[in-house]
């Protein structure tokens, strides 16, 4: 401990790492105290007894050990098991739970992607049943999956979700679906006896689950489509759980490739069923049911990459700062002592990066978890405001949408006007009207679920290797602190399960083009210029100007046509749509972190002890958020420009050779109009020839709007390396813990 | 006629012992680098005390604890948020600093105020638990002095362990030098007991006694009452922290007799 000296700094300082009272704000939680709680309780178990597992080395195996299955009772006994649960069943948490679970995968995954994984896992197998479930298999399956209740006698029960098939069956494509369910006895006026024949790939908790929602097609005439259906270890056949995955990641989760040979009633078909002309017919295809699973639960994959990256900041800095510490020539006191490879540019700028990348993913993340759990008690009456406002059901119900739409960008545009300036009495009538407000939420979550999933999990595999490479040879030993080498393979699992990144991309490419979601996308640009005048070094101006090139480029895209006269924006032209996804993931990423950082600045202000540090996590924020604008800048920007450009034909000496001038053409143009050569590209020489290259120069004749806004987002680069120099400035200063707060 | 305890916890905040610690000059007196920003966690003496009364309250019916925390408001709600998850309680609040410059004499005027204020405490069957010290305010008097200030006389001031007799009398077993105990018999309570470490592993986190222990806790910190105990109109002519060295080491794998081999090397250098 040094002795007392005054505080003499002026400039805002980052002070330390962000604590929980800067996230609660950041993440719209600060007025949550049964989320806070969920945090504490959760870290405690991640911090704890996960943390000891893996540095003692149990994520050397593949199986499932007596001591992973230890953890099972940690997360029961912590309430992780009974997050996802409704208070009548034992839960704690009252309302949508998007948020809840997102953070307490958060927390797990700041130590172990595996263990988030394994806790996850469980509310993924009653996923289906809780998205369309029918009410009776709803609370028999709540009830058996909570804890056990004072005074009753039981153990939990456990729940799997098979879905992925061994090859050539579902995989990424889930609609090939191998597994099949047949009638097997048929007793008049009985209920019906199916037969599931399934075989599962890759499937988690699959060790001890003791019921699985499984996904399966009709093998038999009586039964129409696919459904989901609830398997159990005690239905009559084979339920072999199979042998251990060789998982190289996530090891503290239970992976198998099961194989079920069962007889259940008809009742398990999850959501129930109707009999028609003697053939059953599932409520819910086993499509219709993932799609309303995975929307939310993907998120959550999402934030466990954004963890893995903020984790990693504390022991990078820690092992920068104490590099060359205790050698011959050490002086403690000395730049060298105290700075060690901070004293590095590089070494601080990518550690910026990384940083930036953390917070943009969280930050888009709970964006998205909040957005659920908004939207959730619209989906979950979906059916019922569909019929109010008479949209037909079924296949018709997606073009009786579409005509709908207009009202939902019509309150999209007047909700970002000033409250003076707009129709008030109309705005408050489309507030009202529940198909709107459904219309509006629905087509952003539709944008912002595979949003994260893709750009957390794909960008944030990238930027962990960097974290990884900024900790040397020890990056890549067990002995990493903060398991970080762990957490890189670990996202690459991230990236993949419950749909890789090409799924995500191929639904973007959809949702991405909705009216209602880009009326949101455009007044964004105006709130984002707004937002740069009011702070100027978050980078929002950049951003605008990124956002704006993207629009442009969409509609753009969506209309043109390629050298050889062939559409370019098409579903199976994914060398056209997935980048333009890639790129909107940038751009979503840093808007919603600029928010966080608005968040911040005028809610931390309310809280009393934030008040000396918040000028500190302000300036640092911001220079964060600039960081993170100009590099989804520079992203959109050759992403935009290769696809508007790629896909035309480069003009060539034959056919485009009278666009040339001569040598001596020019001498008497340059003496009509002075200065005019500065602008001519492509000459001929005296005897004719063409310039060596490949052709005469590309003319933009058309694409003026493209280049203005190109160069102008260029423009607006400016400033961003000085914020990232801000930044890594405060990575030397930064306090950090004397040690991590969990073990090596 | 009720037969069980009325303990009430005296206990506050003070930072996480992984924080890096470093005393600096402040507009309002010495203080603590970032010492709202450090994370807090609760006085470990304080929190076995805490510990022991809720085992205590759970095992003898119709019992009751209060924790009385006197520190910056909004700190001590980020306590909460895990504390009360540990164990059944009600908050008493107090607003005011708990760093390290605050006045003992103070404090306990402040907290035996508070107690007093308590609504149905009854005071013959009080338990005055706390600290015997404190990780940030070595005093290790306030206990003391909250218990006079409350006319309660049987104070043990170094408790490890407290059993109910038969009778419903109190065998109390104090630390002494030497690894020894010191063990006195108490009537019954009123009694203030300042722990030492007890026997009590810290429980672990439950949500649900959280959300139970929410209801009251959060109106409790609306309603703090601001506490002057920092010593206001003194003046700090010097301050000096005790010559100490801090070496953290992480290690694996070694065992307890290596470790403690390593610590008395460390301390005869
Ligand atoms: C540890 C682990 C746990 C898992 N847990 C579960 C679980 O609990 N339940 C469950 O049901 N499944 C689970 N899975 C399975 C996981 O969801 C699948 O592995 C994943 O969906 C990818 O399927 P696949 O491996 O068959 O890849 P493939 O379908 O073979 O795809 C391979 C690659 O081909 C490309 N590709 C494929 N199709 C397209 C396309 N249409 N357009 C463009 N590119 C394409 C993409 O690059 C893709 O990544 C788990 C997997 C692992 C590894």
């Amino acid at each position: 401990m040094s002795a007392v000296k005054p505080e003499t700094a002026k400039t805002p300082q980052l002070a330390t790492l962000p604590g929980d009272d800067v996230r609660q704000i950041m993440w719209r939680f600060a007025d949550r105290y049964d989320l806070q709680m969920l945090v504490q309780s959760v870290r405690a178990v991640a911090r704890g007894p996960v943390a000891r597992l893996v540095a003692e080395g149990a994520r050397n195996t593949h199986e499932w050990t007596e001591e992973k299955n230890s953890l099972l009772e940690a997360y029961d006994s912590a309430g992780i098991t009974s997050v996802f649960l409704e208070p009548e069943y034992g839960g704690f948490i009252a309302g949508p739970k998007n948020l809840a679970l997102a953070l307490a995968a958060f927390e797990l995954a700041w130590v172990d992607g595996g263990a988030a994984t394994g806790a996850m896992a469980g509310h993924l197998g009653l996923s289906p049943i809780h998205e369309k479930g029918t009410p009776e298999q709803k609370d028999e399956y709540m009830r058996r999956f909570s804890p056990p209740q004072p005074g009753e006698d039981r153990t939990i029960e456990r729940s799997a979700f098979a879905l992925t098939e061994p090859i050539p069956y579902v995989g990424v494509d889930t609609g090939v679906l191998g597994g099949k369910v047949s009638v097997k006895e048929w007793k008049e006026g009985e209920e019906p006896i199916l037969h599931v024949e399934k075989r599962g790939r890759f499937i988690t908790n699959m060790a001890f689950a003791n019921f699985v929602s499984a996904a399966v097609d009709s093998g038999d005439e009586r039964i129409k489509g696919s459904c989901m259906i609830i398997l159990e270890e005690n239905d009559p056949g084979i339920y072999d759980r199979g042998t251990a995955t060789k998982k190289l990641v996530h090891q503290l989760s239970a992976t198998s490739d099961p194989v079920f040979s069962l007889d259940v009633p008809a009742s398990r078909i999850i959501g129930g069923y109707t009999v028609k002309d003697g053939v059953i017919i599932p409520n819910y295809s086993h499509g219709e049911i993932i799609d309303s699973v995975f929307r939310r639960t993907r998120v959550t994959v999402g934030l466990m990459t954004a963890a893995k990256l903020l984790s990693a900041v504390e022991p990078v800095v820690r092992y920068h700062r104490g590099r060359f510490r205790g050698g011959e020539s050490d002086q403690p006191g000395s730049p060298r002592h105290q700075l060690g490879l901070q004293q590095k540019q590089d070494a601080l700028h990518r550690l910026v990066d990384i940083w930036a990348t953390g917070e943009a993913s969280a930050s888009l993340g709970f964006a998205a978890a909040r957005l659920f759990d908004e939207l959730d008690p619209l989906d979950h009456r979906r059916e019922e405001i569909f019929e109010a406002h008479d949209i037909p059901a079924g296949r018709k119900a997606i073009r009786a949408l579409a005509s709908r739409s207009e009202p939902a960008i019509e309150y999209v545009r007047l909700a970002a006007k000033p409250e003076d300036e707009r129709d008030q009495a109309r705005f408050q009538e489309l507030e009202a009207n529940e198909l709107v407000q459904y219309l509006t939420k629905n087509a952003l979550a539709d944008v912002l679920c595979p949003a994260c999933k893709l750009w957390n999990t794909g960008h944030g595999a990238n930027m962990m290797r960097e974290a990884v490479s900024l900790m040397g040879g020890y990056g890549i030993t067990e002995d990493c602190p903060g398991f970080l080498p762990q957490k890189w393979m670990d996202a690459q699992l991230e990236a993949t399960y419950e749909g890789p990144e090409a799924v995500q991309r191929r639904q973007l490419s959809v949702t991405m083009t909705n009216e209602v979601f880009l009326a949101q996308f455009e007044e964004w640009i105006t709130e984002m210029r707004h937002v740069a005048g009011l702070r100027p070094g978050s980078g929002a101006c950049t951003l605008a100007s990124a956002m704006d090139l993207w629009l442009w480029t969409l509609r753009h895209l969506l209309e043109a046509k390629d050298a050889h006269g062939v559409p370019l924006y098409k579903g199976h032209r994914q060398g056209v749509t997935f980048p333009m996804a890639d790129a909107l993931c940038w751009l979503l990423a840093s808007r919603y972190q600029i928010m966080d950082l608005i968040e911040l600045e005028e809610k931390g202000a309310e809280n009393a002890s934030l008040a000396e540090a918040l000028p500190g996590y302000g300036a640092f924020y911001t220079d964060l958020c600039h960081v993170q604008a100009a590099a989804a800048g520079g992203e959109v920007a050759r992403i935009c420009s290769s696809l508007v450009f790629g896909y035309n034909r480069h003009p060539c000496w034959t056919t485009d050779g009278d666009r040339v001038y001569s040598d001596s053409e020019l001498t008497v143009l340059e003496n009509v109009m002075p200065g005019l050569c500065s602008c001519i590209v492509d000459v001929l020489d005296e005897d004719g020839s063409p310039p060596v290259k490949r052709g005469p120069c590309v003319r933009f004749d058309g694409y003026e709007p493209f280049t203005l806004r190109r160069g102008k987002l260029d423009g607006c680069l400016t400033g961003s390396r000085m914020a990232k120099d801000n930044a890594a400035l405060a990575l030397t200063q930064v306090t950090i813990p004397e040690a991590l707060d969990y073990p090596l | 006629m009720a037969t069980g305890f009325h303990i009430v916890v005296c206990g506050s905040l003070v930072p996480d012992p992984l924080q890096t610690l470093e005393p600096v000059e402040t507009p309002s007196g010495p203080g603590l680098k970032n010492e709202m920003m450090l994370p807090s966690v609760l006085d470990p003496w304080a929190a076995h005390a805490l510990y022991e009364a809720a085992h205590l309250a759970g095992s003898t019916s119709d019992s009751k604890v209060w924790l009385v925390s006197l520190g910056p408001k909004a700190r001590l709600q980020q306590l909460m948020m895990n504390i009360a998850q540990k164990v059944p309680f009600e908050l008493v609040a107090l607003d005011g600093p708990a760093g390290g410059f605050t006045d003992a004499y103070e404090v306990a005027a402040a907290l035996a105020g508070a107690i007093e204020k308590i609504d149905g405490l009854d005071r013959s069957r009080l338990l005055l638990f706390g600290g015997r010290s404190s990780a940030s305010r070595d005093a290790g008097v306030t206990m003391q002095m909250v218990g006079e200030r409350l006319g309660i006389t049987d104070q043990f001031l170094a408790v490890d362990k407290l059993t109910v007799q038969d009778d419903g009398s109190l065998r109390v077993l104090e630390r002494i030098e030497g690894g020894m105990y010191l063990a006195s018999g108490c009537e019954g309570p009123p009694a203030v007991c300042a722990w030492s470490t007890g026997e009590l592993p810290e429980p672990p986190n439950n949500p649900q006694v959280g959300m139970q222990n929410m209801r009251t806790i959060m109106p409790a910190l609306q309603q703090a009452q601001p506490a002057a105990v920092g010593a206001e109109g003194l003046d700090f002519q010097k301050v000096e922290v005790p010559q100490q060295r801090r070496d953290t080491k992480i290690v694996k794998d070694v065992p307890a007799e290596e470790i403690a081999r390593e610590i008395v090397e460390w301390l005869r250098s």
